[in-house]
C-alpha cells in the first residue's frame, strides 16, 4: 500500500454531465437495507439528526403538557407526585440532552461539509457511528420509564437522593448508564467537527473567510471535548456508588455531595453554551441573507463566540450559589458570570446594526431570527440577575429560573432552529416551505412562548419553588399558572404546525432553486437538493461571501466551476489548517455496517451492565474488537492520503 | 406593543396581592437589602429589554434609504451603512452598567451575607424527608435547649443564627420575606441568619428537590415581640404534663404503642423516638405535616390515621386505629399544649 506512494497533481475542470455522472454513480449509496444501514452521507445522517431529535423534543414536549395541565390550578390529582417527578426529569434530560445539541449536530452535519465546499466531513464513518449511538442511547434513557420507573431525581440529579439508599430502582442507573452512553456520541461528534473544520475546507477558504455558522459549531464543540469527560466521570461514579457501594458520594464516609454538583456543572455550564452558540451562529449565518448585507462585525462576533465559550469554563458556581461555598469564591464566579454577559453583548448589536443598517425582507425565517434576538435578551438580563450572589439566593429554585432556562433554551435555541429549517428547508429537501403558514406557526409559537413563559418570571418572583407537583390555593400563584399553561398549549399548537408545514412542503412544495434566498455561502452555489457528491468540481474560495462578490466587490473572485476534479474513488482535498491551501487528497470511506455494528455492541455492552449480566457486558466489549478490525483494516481503496503538487 | 403591556403584567401582581412567598417585598435586615438589589438589577434588566426590543422593532419598520430593488421585489444586496457604532457605544455601556451592578452586588454580598454582631439565639435546622427538625439554643445557657418542629418563633428585632443541616438528601431553606435560602446538605453545616423587623406569620419552604413530596414541606415563622417569644421559649422548655387520665389516659397508651417509636413527648420516658417531630407542643403549632394541613382536629385526625393518603410517600404509615383508638389518641394528642 505504502510501497509505491504517488504523487498527482488534481485534474482542474469545468464540471461536465459525463462527470456528474461519474460522480453520482459513485458517491451514493447502494439501494436496499444495506445502504440505509450503511451510509455515511453526511447529508443523510445531518437529516437523521434533525428528524429524530425533532422526534424528542415532541416527546419532552408532551411530558410538559402533562406537567402544565398538572399545574394549571392549586391541588390538583391528575398525575401522581411519583409520575410528576418523572415527567420532569425526563422532561429535562429529553430537552437538553436528547433536542438541544442533537438537532444543532443536525444541521451541523448537514451543512458543514456544503459550507466548507467539500463532499464530506473529514470521517464519514465516525459521523455514522456518533448518529447510531445517539439515537440508541436516546432509546437506552428512556427504557426505565417504559420498563415501570423513569429517572425521578431531576435532569442535574442531586445526590444523596440518586444514590440507592433514597432511590432503590433501577432508573438512576439507566440514566447514570445512559448519559455515559450518550457522552460517546457526543464526544465522538465533537473530534469530528474539529478535524472537519481545521482539515477540509474548500482551497482558499483561509481562517478569516470561514463563515459565521462554523464557528458556533468549533467552538460549541472544542467546549464539549472538555466539558463531557467530566460528566461521565461524575456518573461513572453514581452508578459505582450504586452499584458496588463505592463511597464518593457518602458523606457518612468521607465522601461529598457537592462533588457531584462541581462536577456537574463543570460540565453543565460549558454544555449550556454548547446548545446555545451554534443556534446563535445560525442566527448570524441567516440575519444578514434577510437584511441584504453582510454581518456587521463579523469578526468581533467571531471572538465573541470564542470568549463566551473559554469564560463559559469559569462560571459554573453560579448554579451552586446557595450551598454555603465561601463568600470571597462566590464573589468570583458571579464577576466571571457578569463578565460573560460582554461578549453576548457584542453578538446583540451586531445583530441589531445589521437589522439597522440593512433593508429586512420578512420572510418566516426572518421572523424567526429576529424574534431570537429579543428571547436572547431577556434570557439573558434574567441571567444576569441571578449572577448576582445574593439575589440569586432568593431567584434559584424557583420559577424564576425555570422562565429563565426556557428562554434561553427556546429562545436561542428552538427559534433559531425553526428559523433555520424555514432557511435550508429548500437545500436539504429541494422544495420551498409554505410561507402562509409560516406566518401563522411564528405567531402562534412567538404569543404562545411569551404567553406560556413570561408569567414564569412573575410566579418566581411570588415565590413559587420549581420542581413542586401542586401547591396551595392561597399562594397567589392559580392566574399565572392557568395562563403559562394556556401559553404552552398555544406553543404547543404552533410547534404542530411547523411540523404539519414541514411533512406538508416536504410532497407538495414549491420546487426550490439552487439559491431561493440569495444567500452568499457555498452550500447555496449547488442543486437543491445538493448531488450525492456535493460539489462535482472543488470550489476556490476568496472572500467570505463568495456568492455575493460580484454585486459587493465588483468581480468575482472565488472559482465555483472550475476547480479540482479528484474523480478517483472518493477523494477530497485536505487543506491547511490556517490558509486552506491544498495540503493533500483524501481518499474517504464509503458505504459500511461498521459504524452501526460497533453502535449496536456499545448499547449492549451498556445494557449487559445495566442488567448486571456481566458475561454480555464482556461478550460485547471482546466482539468490538474484531469490529474496530473491521473498520480500521487498511483497504486498497482508500490508500493512503496523497500529498498534492502545490 | 408587547413589552410595556409585560411590563405592568410584571409589577402589578407582586404590588397589588403579593403572596406570602413573594420576595418582592421583605421584612428582615438579611433580606431588605436584597429585596433593594432585586427591584434595581430588575429595573435596569427591564429596561435592557425593551430598549434591544424597541432597537429590533424600529430596525425592521423604519425604512432606511432606498437602494433600489432586484427583479424579484428584494432591496439589492449592499455593504450597508456602517453598523459598527452600535458596539463601539453599546459595549462600552453595557460594561460600564455592568460594572455598577457588579458593585452594588458586591455591596449587598457583605451585608447579607452574615448577620451583624454574635447573635445569642442559634437554631439548628435539620432537613428531613420531609419536614423540618429545629433545636433551639442560647448562648452560654445550655439548660434553654429545646426541640421543635416545623415551625420557628423569633423575636422581632433581633438576628438569629441559623445553622442547617440534613438528616438525608439536600433540601433548602428559605423564608422569603426573611432571607435568602441556604441549603442543608448532609454532611456539611450551612450558615445563614434571620431577622423580622415587624411582628407577623412568614412562610417558608424546601426549595431544593428533595423527592416525592417536596411539594409539601414547608414551615412557618413566627416573629413576636420579645416578651411574647420569651414566654414561648420558656413554654416551650417545659415537658408535658403528667399523665392525663381518662379518654386521654387510653389515647396515651395508644401513642406509646403506636407513635412513640418514631416522635417523642419530652417528660414521657414511653416517647423518646427521634425519627419524626418532637410532639411535646404539638397543639402550639399552627400546622401539621410541615405546613400541609391546618392544625385542626379534623385534619389531626385524618393524618394520624392515613398520612400516606394526605401526603403520598410519607414515611408515617397508615395507623389503622379502631374508631375508639382514634378518639383517644386525639383527646391525648389535645393534651400536648
Amino acid at each position: 500500500m505504502a510501497a509505491n506512494p504517488t504523487f498527482k497533481t488534481p485534474v482542474i475542470a469545468q464540471p461536465t454531465g459525463e462527470l456528474r455522472g461519474k460522480m453520482e454513480g459513485m458517491w451514493s449509496d447502494p439501494p436496499g437495507l444495506y445502504g440505509w444501514l450503511g451510509t455515511t452521507d453526511h447529508k443523510k445522517i445531518g437529516k437523521r439528526y434533525l428528524v429524530t431529535a425533532f422526534v424528542f423534543l415532541m416527546v419532552g414536549g408532551i411530558e410538559a403538557l402533562g406537567m402544565r395541565l398538572q399545574l394549571a390550578q392549586p391541588n390538583e390529582h391528575l398525575l401522581s407526585p411519583g409520575l410528576y417527578n418523572q415527567f420532569f426529569s425526563m422532561h429535562g434530560f429529553t430537552m437538553i440532552f436528547l433536542y438541544s445539541l442533537p438537532i444543532l449536530s443536525g444541521f451541523s452535519n448537514y451543512l458543514w461539509p456544503l459550507i466548507l465546499g467539500t463532499r464530506d466531513m473529514a470521517f464519514p464513518r465516525l459521523n455514522a457511528f456518533t448518529y447510531w449511538v445517539f439515537v440508541l442511547a436516546g432509546i437506552f434513557l428512556y427504557i426505565g420509564f417504559w420498563g415501570g420507573k423513569g429517572t425521578d431525581v431531576g435532569w442535574f440529579n442531586y445526590v444523596p437522593l440518586a444514590e440507592r439508599q433514597y432511590n432503590p430502582d433501577w432508573n438512576v442507573d439507566v440514566y447514570s448508564l445512559g448519559m455515559i452512553f450518550l457522552g460517546v456520541s457526543t464526544t465522538a461528534g465533537a473530534v469530528n467537527f474539529i478535524a472537519t473544520m481545521f482539515r477540509t475546507r474548500a482551497p482558499g477558504m483561509s481562517i478569516s473567510r470561514v463563515p459565521i455558522m462554523i464557528w458556533g459549531t468549533l467552538v460549541a464543540n472544542i467546549g464539549i471535548l472538555f466539558a463531557v469527560p467530566a460528566v461521565s466521570l461524575d456518573f461513572l461514579m453514581l452508578w459505582l456508588d450504586r452499584r458496588f457501594g463505592t463511597q464518593f458520594f457518602n458523606p457518612a464516609t468521607g465522601g461529598r455531595p457537592l462533588l457531584w454538583q462541581h462536577l456537574f456543572w463543570i460540565f453543565g455550564h460549558p454544555w449550556v453554551y454548547a446548545i446555545v452558540l451554534p443556534a446563535m451562529s445560525i442566527v448570524s449565518q441567516g440575519l444578514p441573507v434577510y437584511c441584504r448585507r453582510p454581518l456587521v462585525a463579523h469578526s468581533a462576533v467571531v471572538l465573541a463566540t470564542i470568549l463566551t465559550m473559554v469564560l463559559g469554563f469559569g462560571v459554573w458556581v453560579h448554579h451552586m450559589f446557595s450551598t454555603g461555598l465561601p463568600v470571597i469564591a462566590m464573589g468570583f464566579f458571579a464577576a466571571a458570570s457578569f463578565v460573560i454577559v460582554i461578549p453576548s453583548a457584542v453578538s446583540v448589536f451586531a445583530w441589531v446594526a445589521t437589522i439597522w443598517t440593512g433593508r429586512p425582507v420578512f420572510t418566516t425565517a426572518f421572523k424567526f431570527f429576529a424574534a431570537e434576538i429579543v428571547l436572547f435578551v431577556i434570557g439573558g438580563v434574567s441571567g444576569f440577575m441571578t449572577a448576582a450572589v445574593p439575589l440569586d439566593w432568593q431567584l434559584t429554585d424557583t420559577y424564576f429560573v425555570v422562565a429563565h432556562i426556557h428562554y434561553v433554551l427556546i429562545g436561542i435555541n428552538v427559534f433559531p432552529v425553526v428559523g433555520g429549517i424555514y432557511h435550508w428547508f429548500p437545500k436539504m429537501t429541494g422544495r420551498m416551505m409554505s410561507e402562509r403558514l409560516g406566518w401563522w406557526n411564528f405567531w402562534l409559537m412567538f404569543i404562545g412562548f411569551n404567553l406560556g413563559f413570561f408569567p414564569m418570571h412573575i410566579s418566581g418572583l411570588e415565590g413559587m419553588p420549581r420542581r413542586i407537583y401542586t401547591y396551595p390555593a392561597n399562594m397567589g400563584w392559580g392566574d399565572l399558572n392557568l395562563v403559562t399553561t394556556i401559553g404552552a398549549f398555544v406553543f404547543a399548537l404552533g410547534v404542530l404546525l411547523f411540523v404539519i408545514n414541514v411533512i406538508r412542503s416536504r410532497f407538495v412544495g414549491e420546487k426550490a432553486p439552487a439559491n431561493p434566498w440569495d444567500a452568499p455561502t457555498l452550500e447555496w452555489a449547488t442543486e437543491s437538493p445538493p448531488p450525492s457528491y456535493n460539489f462535482a468540481v472543488i470550489p476556490r474560495v476568496a472572500t467570505l461571501h463568495p456568492l455575493w462578490e460580484e454585486r459587493l466587490d465588483g468581480s468575482r473572485q472565488s472559482l465555483l466551476d472550475e476547480g479540482a476534479v479528484l474523480d478517483d474513488e472518493h477523494e477530497i482535498p485536505a487543506t491547511t489548517a490556517l490558509d486552506a491551501e491544498p495540503d493533500a487528497i483524501m481518499k474517504m470511506p464509503h458505504t459500511t455496517l461498521a459504524p452501526v455494528s460497533l453502535a449496536l455492541l456499545i448499547a449492549g455492552t451498556f445494557v449487559g451492565l445495566l442488567m448486571s449480566m456481566w458475561w454480555v457486558a464482556a461478550a460485547c466489549l471482546l466482539a468490538m474488537i474484531p469490529a474496530l478490525l473491521w473498520w480500521f483494516w487498511p483497504r486498497p481503496e482508500m490508500g493512503w492520503a496523497e500529498r498534492a503538487r502545490p | 406593543m408587547r413589552r410595556p403591556f409585560a411590563i405592568a403584567l410584571l409589577i402589578a401582581p407582586v404590588l397589588a396581592h403579593a403572596g406570602p412567598m413573594t420576595y418582592m417585598v421583605s421584612h428582615g435586615a438579611a433580606a431588605n437589602p436584597i429585596t433593594k438589589l432585586g427591584w434595581g438589577l430588575l429595573g435596569l434588566s427591564i429596561f435592557v429589554a425593551t430598549f434591544i426590543a424597541f432597537a429590533v422593532l424600529i430596525g425592521i419598520w423604519w425604512k432606511r434609504g432606498d437602494g433600489g430593488y432586484d427583479n424579484r421585489g428584494w432591496p439589492v444586496l449592499s455593504h450597508g451603512r456602517n453598523g459598527l457604532p452600535w458596539l463601539t457605544i453599546g459595549v462600552p455601556i453595557s460594561i460600564v452598567l455592568l460594572l455598577l451592578s457588579a458593585i452594588w452586588t458586591f455591596y449587598v454580598l457583605g451585608v447579607a451575607a452574615a448577620a451583624p454582631g454574635h447573635p445569642k439565639i442559634t437554631l439548628q435546622v435539620t432537613g428531613h424527608q420531609w419536614w423540618w427538625e429545629v433545636r433551639y439554643s442560647y448562648a452560654g445557657a445550655p439548660q434553654r435547649t429545646f426541640e421543635t418542629a416545623n415551625e420557628i418563633h423569633i423575636p422581632v428585632g433581633v438576628p438569629v443564627e441559623v445553622h442547617l443541616t440534613s438528616a438525608d438528601v439536600i433540601h433548602s431553606f428559605w423564608v422569603p420575606q426573611l432571607a435568602g435560602k441556604t441549603d442543608t446538605i448532609p454532611g456539611q453545616m450551612n450558615h445563614a441568619w434571620l431577622e423580622a423587623d415587624k411582628a407577623g406569620v412568614y412562610r417558608g419552604q424546601c426549595t431544593e428537590f428533595c423527592g416525592l413530596q417536596h411539594a409539601h414541606m414547608a414551615l412557618y415563622v413566627v416573629a413576636q415581640p420579645q416578651k411574647a417569644f420569651d414566654a414561648w421559649w420558656v413554654h416551650q422548655l417545659q415537658p408535658a404534663t403528667a399523665s392525663p387520665s381518662g379518654l386521654a389516659g387510653e389515647g396515651e397508651t395508644t401513642f406509646n404503642a403506636r407513635c412513640a417509636i418514631c416522635h417523642s413527648v419530652r417528660g414521657k420516658p414511653g416517647s423518646m423516638g427521634v425519627l419524626g417531630p418532637d410532639l411535646t407542643h404539638l397543639m402550639t403549632r399552627g400546622t401539621i405535616a410541615a405546613g400541609t394541613l391546618r392544625n385542626t382536629p379534623g385534619n389531626l385526625a385524618a393524618w394520624v390515621s392515613d398520612a400516606p393518603a394526605q401526603k403520598p410517600g410519607v414515611d408515617m404509615p397508615a395507623e389503622n386505629l379502631t374508631g375508639p383508638q382514634l378518639q383517644a389518641l386525639l383527646a391525648y394528642l389535645q393534651t400536648l399544649k
